[in-house]
This record gives C-alpha cells, sequence and structure tokens, in this order.
C-alpha cells in the first residue's frame, strides 16, 4: 500500500483579488521506504503540495491519504503519524538543543523520561552530540539544519517531509546531510519526502523523483530513467561566429538527435557521443567554422529539465 | 493529553525564554515606574483637599490603577510581537503540526504573559508602597484579580492579530494606534468625573474606563458596591470576549 496516494490535487490563492492556480490537478504515489523527491524551480508549487500534505493548507480539491489517513477528514491523525521540517526550519535561538528536542517530543505526548532518551538518542544520530545544552543560535548552519530535522522525527514518524533541506548550506554540510536522510532510510526505514530546486541532491539522494512545473507534475521516474529519455549525449559547441549557419552546417552530420542553438553555442544530443564528435570537428573545420570550444557530457536532470519546459532550471531559479 | 498539560509545556517553554532574557518586563517596568514618580507627588498636591471623583488623601490609590492599566497596554497588548517572530522562524509551524491543540498553543503563551504582568504588579504596588501607598489588603489582592484578567484578555487578542497581520511594521503602529486612546479614555491621570459630558460619553464607550473605576473603588476599600462588580464584569467579559477571537484566529487551519 503506498504512503502517499495524491489524487487531483489542486490548490488556488486569491492574491489581490487575483486568483492564482498554485498545484493544478497533481496524482502520484509513495511507496513505503522511498526517498522521493518533489524537482522544480521556485514557484512550482512544490511547497504548496507539501503543505497539503502536512494538513497545513487545505486542498481546493481533490483528495490525499498520508500514512492511511485522510488529509481533509482527520489531520491530526495525519499529523501524529508525520514529520515535518518547514523550508524556514523551526527553532528559537534562545532555546537549547536538547531542551526543544524534549519539548517536541511530549507535544507528541510522549512521557518525560522516553523524551529525554530519544533526545540524547537523536542527538546522537545526527551528530548533535555536545551541543545538547548549546543555545541554538550558536550553532553552524549545518548544525542547525540536523538539529531543524531532529526536531521532526522525535516521535519516530514513518514518513517525514523535508522542504528544501540543504538550502543555505555549504557543500561539506550537504553532503553531510544527504549521508544523514539516506541513513534515516537504510537504518530506520523512514520513508522521506523532500523538495528541492538543486539538481545534484535530487539526482544523488532520490530514488525517484516528481519534476514539477507551473503546479503540475510534469514527469516522475527514478533520475537514471528521467535521464534515459534524453537519448544519448549532449555535445555543446561554441563558436565564435554566426551560431545559426554553424547549426545549418553541422545538422548534416549522421547520428544527430536534436540540435539547437543558445547563445553562441550549439547543442547536440547524440546517440554515439564520441563518434559523433569526430563528425562534427570534420565537418566544422571543413565549413570554417570558428570553433572556440567543445564539450562532451552525459545527460544531467537539467537537460530532462530543459527537454521536459524548454526552459533551463538554473535560469528558472536565478 | 489533557488541554491543561499540553498548555503548560508550552508556558514552561515561553517562560523559560522569559527568564533569559528578563531585560524586556524590567523595561515595560521603566515607563510607569516613571509616571510613579515624577507625576505622583505632584497629583498628591493637586489633589489636596480631594477633587470630584478623587477623594482627600486618596491620590496613590486612584493613581496606581492607571499605572497597572498602562503596564498591561504595553506588556500583554503588545505580546503577539513574540508570536510573529515564531511565525518568521518557523518555530509556530513546527509546533501546529503536532497533535497539540491549537489552544494550548495560545493558552501557554497567555499564562506566560500573565505571570510576567502579575510579577511586575508586585513590583510596582512595592515601589508604589514606598512612595506613600496605603490600601486594605482584599483591595491589593483584588488588583491581582483584574490584572490577570486584563493580561488574559489583551495577551489573547494580540497573539491572534499578530497571526492575522504577520510583520511588525503594521502590528506595532497599529497597536500604539488602539493602546494610546484606550490609555487616556480609560481616565489614568485625571478622574473621568471632571471630563465634559462628550469626552465622558467616549470614554463610556472603552472598557478599560469601568475596569479602573473598579479597581480604585476597591483600595478605597469597597469591595461590594457596583463599581467594583461592574468593573470587575466588565474585566472578565472582555477577557472571555479577547480570548474566544485569538483562539479562533489561532485555530484557523492556515493561519
Amino acid at each position: 500500500m503506498p504512503i502517499i496516494q495524491a489524487t487531483g490535487l489542486t490548490r488556488t490563492f486569491t492574491v489581490g483579488g487575483r486568483t492564482v492556480e498554485a498545484v493544478r490537478g497533481v496524482d502520484f504515489e509513495v511507496r513505503p521506504g522511498e526517498i522521493i523527491g518533489f524537482l522544480g524551480p521556485n514557484g512550482a508549487g512544490k511547497t504548496t503540495t507539501l503543505r497539503i500534505l502536512t494538513t497545513m493548507l487545505k486542498p481546493t480539491s481533490g483528495r490525499a491519504t498520508v500514512v492511511g489517513v485522510d488529509v481533509d477528514a482527520d489531520p491530526a491523525g495525519v499529523r501524529r503519524r508525520i514529520g515535518y521540517v518547514a523550508q524556514a526550519g523551526g527553532t528559537d535561538g534562545n532555546c537549547r538543543v536538547a531542551e526543544e528536542l524534549i519539548l517536541q517530543a511530549r507535544l507528541y505526548g510522549i512521557g518525560k523520561q522516553d523524551a529525554e532518551r530519544r533526545a540524547a538518542d537523536l542527538c546522537e544520530r545526527l551528530d548533535l552530540t555536545g551541543l545538547a545544552d548549546r543555545p541554538i543560535r550558536t550553532l553552524s548552519g549545518g548544525q542547525r539544519r540536523r538539529t531543524d530535522i531532529a526536531l521532526g522525527l522525535v516521535h519516530e514518524p514513518p514518513l517525514v517531509f523535508l522542504d528544501e533541506p540543504s538550502v543555505g548550506l555549504d557543500p561539506q554540510s550537504r553532503s553531510d546531510l544527504w549521508t544523514h536522510i539516506r541513513r534515516l532510510r537504510d537504518e530506520h526505514g523512514t520513508t522521506v519526502f523532500l523538495t528541492t530546486h538543486y539538481l545534484d541532491e535530487a539526482d544523488s539522494l532520490c530514488d525517484r523523483i516528481l519534476v514539477m512545473n507551473h503546479g503540475r507534475v510534469i514527469a516522475e521516474g527514478t533520475p537514471d530513467a528521467l535521464k534515459r529519455r534524453i537519448s544519448g549525449d549532449v555535445i555543446s559547441l561554441t563558436l565564435g561566429g554566426d551560431a545559426d549557419h554553424a547549426k545549418a552546417v553541422l545538422a548534416e552530420c549522421p547520428g544527430l538527435d536534436e540540435i539547437a542553438v543558445s547563445g553562441q553555442t550549439v547543442r547536440l544530443t547524440a546517440r554515439g557521443g564520441e563518434q559523433a564528435l569526430v563528425w562534427l570537428m570534420r565537418t566544422a573545420d571543413q565549413a570554417g567554422l570558428d570553433l572556440r570550444s567543445v564539450n562532451i557530457a552525459r545527460p544531467t536532470l537539467d537537460d530532462v529539465f530543459l527537454a521536459l519546459t524548454g526552459s533551463s532550471l538554473n535560469e528558472n531559479h536565478s | 493529553m489533557s488541554l491543561i498539560s499540553e498548555s503548560s509545556l508550552i508556558f514552561v517553554r515561553q517562560m523559560r525564554l522569559s527568564l533569559r532574557s528578563p531585560a524586556w518586563p524590567i523595561i515595560g517596568l521603566f515607563q510607569p515606574a516613571l509616571y510613579l514618580a515624577f507625576l505622583g507627588p505632584l497629583l498628591v498636591s493637586v489633589a489636596g483637599a480631594g477633587v470630584d471623583g478623587l477623594p482627600a488623601g486618596a491620590a496613590w490609590r486612584f493613581f496606581v490603577p492607571g499605572l497597572l492599566i498602562q503596564l498591561g497596554l504595553f506588556g500583554p497588548l503588545f505580546a503577539g510581537l513574540s508570536i510573529i517572530a515564531d511565525l518568521r522562524s518557523g518555530v509556530f509551524e513546527r509546533m501546529r503540526v503536532t497533535p497539540v491543540s491549537r489552544f494550548a498553543l495560545l493558552a501557554g503563551r497567555v499564562m506566560r504573559d500573565t505571570v510576567v504582568l502579575l510579577v511586575q504588579t508586585v513590583v510596582l504596588l512595592a515601589v508604589a508602597y514606598v512612595f506613600g501607598l496605603r490600601a486594605p489588603l482584599v483591595g491589593l489582592l483584588l488588583m491581582f484579580l483584574f490584572v490577570a484578567a486584563i493580561a488574559v484578555g489583551l495577551s489573547a487578542l494580540s497573539h491572534g492579530l499578530g497571526l492575522l497581520v504577520r510583520n511588525e511594521e503594521s502590528f506595532t503602529p497599529l497597536l500604539n494606534v488602539a493602546a494610546i486612546p484606550l490609555l487616556l479614555l480609560s481616565g489614568i491621570l485625571l478622574p473621568m468625573t471632571l471630563a465634559p459630558a462628550w469626552l465622558d460619553v467616549i470614554s463610556r464607550l472603552t472598557p478599560f474606563r469601568y475596569i479602573v473605576d473598579g479597581m480604585r473603588t476597591a483600595l478605597y476599600g469597597d469591595y461590594t458596591g457596583s463599581v467594583v462588580v461592574t468593573g470587575a464584569a466588565v474585566a472578565v467579559v472582555t477577557a472571555v470576549v479577547c480570548l474566544v477571537l485569538g483562539a479562533r484566529l489561532f485555530s484557523r487551519r492556515h493561519a
């Protein structure tokens, strides 16, 4: 049985008399023990969907069951069974780590001694030992984020939602956090549902990705399956001269699938990238094109996103 | 878990935070203490042999209830600022996603503000004693009941408004606009019995007029007269209405 089942979820907001459709009909399932990622640019509807699933927001229409409980019929029942770590985190700098963990456990109805034991366990699991009595404002970004996550785990939920877990962290803290998230699933069987606009995060952390754009899930699958949708390799040629002219010339080469121009760069996909590259270089030479640089790469999730939406996730973000 | 144990968990957390930065309650006391020290003695002279609504020799008993109202209007009424901070830091959402009742999240915070105001009241009454306040014990004890009702009402209302307004830049001026007229119309400095008819009428439209009159009469030693009873009734009704309003704002699905 899926641990999350969403059917036809929509959510509209009224902002200044205008109606904004943040989520426009989202259907998906999540199986227990998966690390699943909502990937999409800011404003794609990821957080809104997450807030519906965590009962923070009522859907305009559609249904969702989370850990077997209908979010609309029994929100309190859902809240008991899930952990939720918001993008903003959830800590006050003047509080202390253990204090807040114990309080959070007790808010879930856990007895005092049990709460203390769990707080100590979580500190150990998330490398917070020794920080238990520190005011939260004195922690580093990574430590603070791990505290947020520990707060979402005090009641040992089978499912935890993480909204943009690694935003604002340095690369070391990020990969560190990923290790902790993987361990959560591997050692405790926790299902992890996260949102991210980082491709590398979705790629290296998630078992399955739901690509979201403009309020819809536009693709889903494992990172590898999604990348296989882009057949072959991605070749980028940067030129000094007229890129459109170069495109016309290079399109004659055999073995190419798609060819597109963006700025001074011609982007091609080819099934056998290395062989195609030989042809391309030779053709470029013969036609006298001013070739400045060449790049060949396996497709990334960004290429997938580009193919699906016509815009790059990175451009979208910045 | 019962509502009481849920609320007390929140209360203990908030109280701990207050104790860690006690500066604000102390700063809050500063203003009424200044009035007490620098204005109170003048009032004693002005009152002299007594004016209408201010019996001879009762200047301090007249003055202190107004200062307690002031303490409430600039303390619990602004308590909602902390819920705005909690919204911003995600603390409030983190608590809202637990199965704890929404009312407990409000009640624990209101309890903290009430305790803080009661402690401030003790300090203010002690300072007033040094300056010359003498009142019967029952009257003094009644002050705490009035103050508790004021704290519950204003704090609950303020927390609810904080969730509604959601940013400090609008919240603070909004409350200042409300607090100053409420304070002046309660007749904090001079008895409203001196007021021209129009001012008296406006004053009677605000709850603090009745509350402050009730508190003064209690300090004069009349506990059962209609003024005290009316004042107490207005205080309790105001507290209940504000609490219900605050609770409603707290229990909205996406506050």
